[in-house]
Formats: structure tokens, C-alpha cells, sequence
């Protein structure tokens, strides 16, 4: 599951940053310098596995202020599989898995 | 308070985590504080006493932070059913105080929609105000009074500013008759959470103007110390020179208090007739206490590390930074800090998993905090080591001992990790918590504030430690010193006791993992504490005071054990539950006898096998 994630990620990074102002992808596929807005806070679009129900997974995400509308800049990544990210979300920092992040679904900016 | 004509008020504090809430606890209340449990729970229950001006007492709660009322952990349901007036043993508030900092308002006012659903009268304390003035944030107080409906008085927690106003707001809405009105909450499901968002998202853009120069100190900080490698780096640099603190520094304290009980024990010993009371003053109370009480100079340095990172801001950081590391093993990223306790004690390590939400998570990493190695353990390496290992050189630059003694702590750390990846795949098979935090701004910690938790930690320690301490303490001096020598006995008087006969009859238990008799039975009062087995150790083989002259005991030791039985010695102690009070914290936080009785099994287990295979391979080595 993860390498699969990660080759994906690794086609997406050679995309330069016009091609991808404007693209929707989950959050869990996001890098680094990524930004954009969030459209879309899904539950039970992952991939299982989890100690919580999916609805359960999405209310927390809510709570922390994952919701649509909501500005997100990716900013750090973990060293080992890139995980977890670090991102801006409106005024606050957060830290999260990637998994626990594909159900959040994001419209990049232009750079 | 008898002699306070107006009745004591109730008034409950509740907030975000990082709000400033405990410097606000601590601002209101002093020193009139209390640390106790609720009932039932192992939540820590802080209250507070406030006199006011006017006459009227107020007794302040100070209830565990969380992001909303649906609560997760244990911590937060406590939170949850105090706020709700539903807590068994605990009367409702009469007034609600709302923490929150002035500088990320967003999640709190969604909590603050959620508290005014359950209709207590509320005070919004907009804490951290210096910082939001420094970075010249435009709140309309008037205007965000009106749309929350409810009184706000602006504090600086760590300057005491705005105390007095707070306490008198909520005097006022005491005297003012204001009542509960109907609990209309509840549990909100996630199309609520957006219309609750949506109302604090207008609410915000109504009454605060965004900063004019806002925190960028904390986004250059993070891209240093949240860089994958630099701050993996930084990471670990820190808990080096956190451990070489934990052990330089207390040092010289830790023996002093040690020579001070050792000397106090001789004292008494040399003023008081023989007999049972003595010994059991002496041998069961002075150096039981005392043998717990050293350790507590490294567990105040190792906490003032830690609560120094943790107002800073660090510790979410370096949860984040393991996060990966530590889950690979299946334990969460906040498992790190409990763990990182454990390496001084870990009573304190258990106790500090209450961070958890997860119940998984929390017992996984309850169940492997005993392997990482504490301080106790360092007695019985150094005398080992010592008598077995020689004190050559490898490579020409390491010391034999010093490596040793690496190994040690690495099997500890490994062996944490093997066990909880095995707990994971065995009892909880892949559901893994999501791992979700914020990452707080960061701070100059406020020294007055850091002591004062500091405080804080040691009283909690010294009681809590000392309630289950101490009976166990009692229970090994009885089993070593009952029955008594017979007259004219040339054993040592231990032999003869019921530890002695403990000992005799596990002997040939113990026999194929290198152990004789003297071993098994030191074995026994070893059990009240790691390091006691050293002062054991002495009184099988009747030396006395083997305390002031460890090398008079390793020396002992080399005659009458071989190698191979020193090294099954050792890999014996990595693994050992040879701490009664550990068991007994277990018992205390995970409330039942399960866990403390899995915990004694799964590692006498290992201890046995690791034993046995070191005494083993070594006598096929030609060591035994
Ligand atoms: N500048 C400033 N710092 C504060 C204030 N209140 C708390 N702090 C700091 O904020 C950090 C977190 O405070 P703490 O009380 O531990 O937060 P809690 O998690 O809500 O209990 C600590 O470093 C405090 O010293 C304040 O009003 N102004």
C-alpha cells in the first residue's frame, strides 16, 4: 500500500507547478510546498485498518478544522516513507498521517 | 471555610490543549492546589482554592484539555461529564471558565459553541494576550462578547495580568443570579461540525482583524527542526545530553540522599535496642523510602527537560519526528515522552501515558515501558560489570564496560519495540489510531511556570509513589526477616526466612539459567526494587555494608560465580519485572489485575530465556 502511494507521489513530483495549480488530489498525496484549498472532507474513502470508524476519522478531521473551504499549505514531511506532513491549515500547524489524510481532498493554487 | 459567610462557588476551567489553561490554574489558585484522582478514573483531579475580595471562596477545577465535548480519551471524558454536570462524586459547576489563546481562535470557538449548548453560566478568558498584542491581532472584545454571549476578560497567565478581573466576572455572574439554562447539547455528527465551523468562521471574520505582524518565528524554527533529517539530528543530540544531565547532574544529589539514609539508618540501628522494630524501621521503612527517593533527583532533571521542551512547543515536534520510527514498532508518536520518562523510572513513564487517547495504544505502551532501562537497573549493571567484564579496550578507543553497558540499554530499547510489535500483530491486528495533532506556536518557557510543574511533578511522584511504595516495601521486609535464625544459626539470618525458603525452593528453577542459592534468594527482596538486589546480594554472602564497599562484593562475586552466570545475571535484570511498585502502578492505571499479571508473565518469561541463552552459549564458549 505504501509503495504504490509512494511511486505516485514520486510521478507527481516531476510535474512542474503550473501543470498542477488547479488539480484536485487527496492530501495524502500531496508534497512539501503544496497548497491550496480544501473542497471536499470525505469519510470512508481510505483504505481500512483503522483503530476508529471512518465516519469516526472524519469528524476528528473536522474538528481540527479540515473542513471545506479551509486553506492548507503542506510544509514538512516525516524522514521514513515521507510521513507523517506537517501542513498550515488557516492560522494553525497540524501533524497527521498520511493515511489518515486521504479522505481529505484538496484544489491546488497556482504557485 | 466555614468561617466565609457566602457559600463556596464551583467554577470549572476548560480549554484547548496549549491555551495556557494550567498557567492559568496556577495563576488563580497559587499554591492552594490540590492533585488527587477522580474517583474511579486515573485522571489527575487539580483543584484549587480562590478567596476573593469579597469575601466569597471559590473552588477552582482545572479539567483536562480537549477540542470538543465528544470526548476520545479518559482525559476527555472527564472533561466532557464535568462540563455536563454528570461526573459521579463531583458537583456540577456553577460557572464555566473557557481558556483560550487569543492568538488561534478558530478550534476553541467551535468549542465555545458546543460549551454554551450546555447553558452554564461562562467566562472566555483570552489568555496569552501579550502575544496577541505583540502581533498587533484586532479583536473587537464588545462585538465577540455579544455574538458568544458571554463575558470575556483578556489574561496574560504567566504575568498574573487580568486574574483579578477574571475571578470578579465571575463573581458577577455568581451574584447576579444567572442559572444553568436546559443542556441542549449533543454529540454532533459531522454536518454539525461544519455548521459549527461555518458560525466560527463568521464569527471570526466579524470581530478579529488578522495580524499585522504575525508569528513568523515559529515557521523558521519548524524548518530546521522539522526537517527530516537535520531534525532527526537535533532529535536525538538533545536526549544525549538530556541523559548525560539526567545522570552528571543528580548524581552527586542521588548519593548524598543516599548516604544521608544509609546514615540515619545506622543512626537509628546504633540508639534503638535490637530487635524487630528496628529492623523493620531501619531495613523495611528508612531503606525502602530511601531506596525510591534517590531515584527522585533524576527523575526531577529528566522532567525539567521534558517540561522545558514541552512549553517550548518541542514535544508535539518530537512525537512527530517518531511518529514513523516508533509506529513501525505499532506504538503511537505520543508513546515517546512515557517512554523517555521510563528511562529514569518507570513509574513516572506509566503514569504519563494518560496522554493517550487510545486505549490500545496506551496499554501497548504501558507494557513495554518497564524494558526500557531505568535507573534502578544501574546499580546492579555497574556491579556486574564490574566484577565480570574486564576493563580493556576495543578498537583501541571503546571500553569494554562502557559497550556492555550500551548493549544493555539497547536490548531494553529493542526488546520495547519487538514486544510491542508482537502485542500489535497478536492482540490488535492492524487497527492503528489515527495520529492527529496540533503543533503549537512556539514559546519561551516562563521559568516561575516551569517550577512551579516541576513542583508539581515531584509531589505527585513522591504520593502516589509512596501509597504503593511503601506497602510493597513492608510486604519484602517481612518475607526476608520472618522467621527469624534460629539460635546459634552460622547462615546468614535471610536463609532462614521465607524468602530464604522462597528462594531455596525456586532453586532448581532457576539452576539451568546459571543462578545458585544465594542469587535466587537475593532474588526475592530484590523484587521491592531493582538496585535492592545489590544490598542483597551482600547479605547472602554476609558482607556487611556492601553499600560503602561495592568492590568487596565484586570481588565475592568473582569467586563464587563464573562468567557465564554473571552475564545470565545480567541479560536476567534487561528483561526482570523485578519491581513490585511498577506492578503495582500497572494495577493502579489500567484498573484491573490483567495487565500487571500479564505483565509479570510476559517478562519473567523473557527474562528466563534470555538468561538461558546467554548462560548457555557462554559455558559452550567455555565461560561457565
Ligand atoms: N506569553 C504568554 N505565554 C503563556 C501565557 N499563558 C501560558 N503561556 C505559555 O504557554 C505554554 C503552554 O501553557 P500551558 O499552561 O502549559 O498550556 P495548557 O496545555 O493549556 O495547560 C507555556 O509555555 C506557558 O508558559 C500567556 O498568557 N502569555
Amino acid at each position: 500500500m505504501v509503495s504504490a502511494e509512494s511511486r505516485a507521489m514520486l510521478a507527481k513530483s516531476a510535474e512542474t507547478a503550473a501543470a498542477k495549480a488547479g488539480r484536485t488530489l487527496r492530501l495524502s498525496e500531496t508534497k512539501p510546498g503544496d497548497h491550496g484549498v480544501i473542497v471536499e472532507v470525505r469519510a470512508g474513502s481510505h483504505s481500512g485498518g483503522h483503530g476508529v470508524a471512518v465516519d469516526e476519522l472524519q469528524r476528528r478531521l473536522l474538528e481540527f478544522g479540515f473542513v471545506e473551504g479551509a486553506q492548507i499549505e503542506v510544509l514538512h514531511e516525516g524522514a521514513i516513507w515521507r510521513d507523517p506532513i506537517a501542513v498550515r491549515l488557516d492560522d494553525m500547524r497540524i501533524g497527521l498521517r498520511r493515511r489518515d489524510a486521504e479522505g481529505v481532498w484538496i484544489r491546488l493554487d497556482a504557485k | 471555610m466555614t468561617d466565609v459567610p457566602l457559600p463556596t462557588a464551583r467554577v470549572a476551567l476548560v480549554g484547548n490543549p496549549n491555551s495556557g489553561k494550567t498557567a492559568l490554574f496556577n495563576a488563580l489558585t497559587g499554591s492552594r492546589q490540590k492533585v488527587a484522582n477522580y474517583a474511579g478514573v486515573t485522571v489527575e483531579r487539580k483543584e484549587g482554592q480562590i478567596a476573593t475580595a469579597s469575601g466569597r471562596s471559590l473552588s477552582v477545577l482545572d479539567l483536562p484539555g480537549t477540542y470538543s465535548l465528544r470526548a476520545r480519551s479518559p482525559d476527555e471524558v472527564v472533561t466532557r461529564d464535568a462540563v455536563l454536570g454528570k461526573l459521579s462524586g463531583e458537583a456540577p459547576p456553577d460557572v464555566l471558565i473557557c481558556v483560550a489563546d487569543a492568538t488561534n481562535l478558530r478550534l476553541v470557538l467551535r468549542l465555545i459553541l458546543e460549551l454554551k449548548a450546555v447553558g452554564r453560566p461562562m467566562v472566555l478568558a483570552l489568555n496569552m494576550f501579550d502575544i496577541a498584542q505583540r502581533q498587533g491581532l484586532r479583536i473587537d472584545l464588545e462585538g465577540l462578547s455579544r455574538e458568544i454571549g458571554c463575558p470575556i476578560v483578556t489574561t496574560v497567565a504567566t504575568r498574573k495580568r487580568g486574574i483579578e478581573d477574571l475571578v470578579a466576572q465571575v463573581e458577577n455572574l455568581i451574584a447576579s443570579g444567572v442559572l444553568s439554562t436546559d443542556n441542549i447539547w449533543r454529540e454532533p455528527d459531522a454536518g454539525q461540525i461544519r455548521d459549527a465551523h461555518r458560525e466560527a468562521q463568521r464569527i471570526l471574520k466579524g470581530n478579529v482583524r488578522a495580524p499585522e505582524r504575525p508569528d513568523t518565528f515559529t515557521g523558521k524554527v519548524d524548518s530546521v527542526l522539522l526537517h527530516p533529517f537535520a531534525g532527526l539530528a537535533i532529535l536525538f543530540t538533545l536526549l544525549f545530553v538530556m541523559f548525560q544531565a539526567v545522570f552528571t547532574w543528580s548524581k552527586a544529589v542521588g548519593d548524598l540522599m543516599s548516604d544521608g539514609f544509609g546514615a540515619l539508618g545506622a543512626s537509628l540501628v546504633a540508639h534503638l535496642p535490637a530487635g524487630i522494630l528496628t529492623s523493620f524501621l531501619t531495613e523495611g521503612l528508612i531503606s525502602g523510602v530511601g531506596s525510591v527517593l534517590v531515584f527522585l533527583p533524576q527523575i526531577l532533571v529528566l522532567f525539567f527537560f521534558i517540561i522545558l521542551l514541552e512549553d517550548f512547543g518541542y514535544m508535539a515536534r518530537a512525537a512527530f519526528l517518531m511518529d514513523r520510527i516508533m509506529g513501525g514498532a505499532g506504538l503511537h508518536g505520543r508513546a515517546f515522552i512515557p517512554l523517555l520518562s521510563s528511562f529514569a523510572c518507570a513509574i513516572p513513564g506509566i503514569m504519563s501515558t494518560r496522554v493517550i487517547d487510545n486505549r490500545r495504544d496506551r496499554l501497548t505502551t504501558i507494557m513495554v515501558a518497564p524494558l526500557m532501562t531505568c535507573s534502578a537497573r544501574i546499580p546492579v549493571y555497574t556491579l556486574i560489570i564490574s566484577a565480570f567484564i574486564p576493563n580493556t579496550k576495543v578498537a583501541g578507543v571503546l571500553s569494554l564496560p562502557g559497550l556492555v553497558m550500551f548493549g544493555l540499554y539497547a536490548s531494553g530499547i529493542l526488546s520495547a519495540l519487538g514486544v510491542s510489535f508482537i502485542t500489535r500483530r497478536l492482540l490488535w491486528r492492524g487497527a492503528v489510531e489515527p495520529f492527529l495533532m496540533e503543533l503549537p506556536a512556539y514559546k519561551l518557557p516562563d521559568p516561575l511556570n516551569v517550577a512551579r510543574s516541576l513542583y508539581l511533578r515531584a509531589q505527585i511522584f513522591i504520593t502516589r509513589a509512596g501509597t504503593i511504595i511503601l506497602p510493597m516495601m513492608i510486604l519484602v521486609w517481612f518475607l526476608s526477616s520472618f522467621p527469624g535464625a534460629p539460635a546459634g544459626a552460622t547462615d546468614p539470618a535471610i536463609n532462614y526466612s521465607l524468602a530464604g525458603r522462597i528462594g531455596h525452593l525456586l532453586q532448581p528453577v532457576l539452576g539451568p539459567i546459571g543462578f545458585n542459592w544465594q542469587m535466587t534468594v537475593a532474588l526475592i527482596p530484590g523484587f521491592a526494587a531493582r538496585e535492592v538486589a545489590v544490598a542483597a546480594l551482600g547479605t547472602v554472602y554476609a558482607i556487611g555494608n556492601s553499600d560503602a564497599h561495592p568492590g568487596a562484593l565484586a570481588t565475592t562475586l568473582q569467586h563464587h560465580w563464573s562468567i557465564a552466570t554473571g552475564l545470565a545475571f545480567l541479560a536476567w535484570y534487561v528483561f526482570a519485572p523485578q519491581c513490585a511498585s511498577t506492578i503495582g502502578v500497572v494495577k493502579r492505571e489500567t484498573n484491573s489485575w490483567l495487565w500487571p499479571a500479564i505483565m509479570l508473565i510476559y517478562m519473567t518469561t523473557l527474562a528466563y530465556l534470555a538468561a538461558l541463552v546467554v548462560y548457555q552459549v557462554a559455558r559452550v564458549c567455555g565461560l561457565g
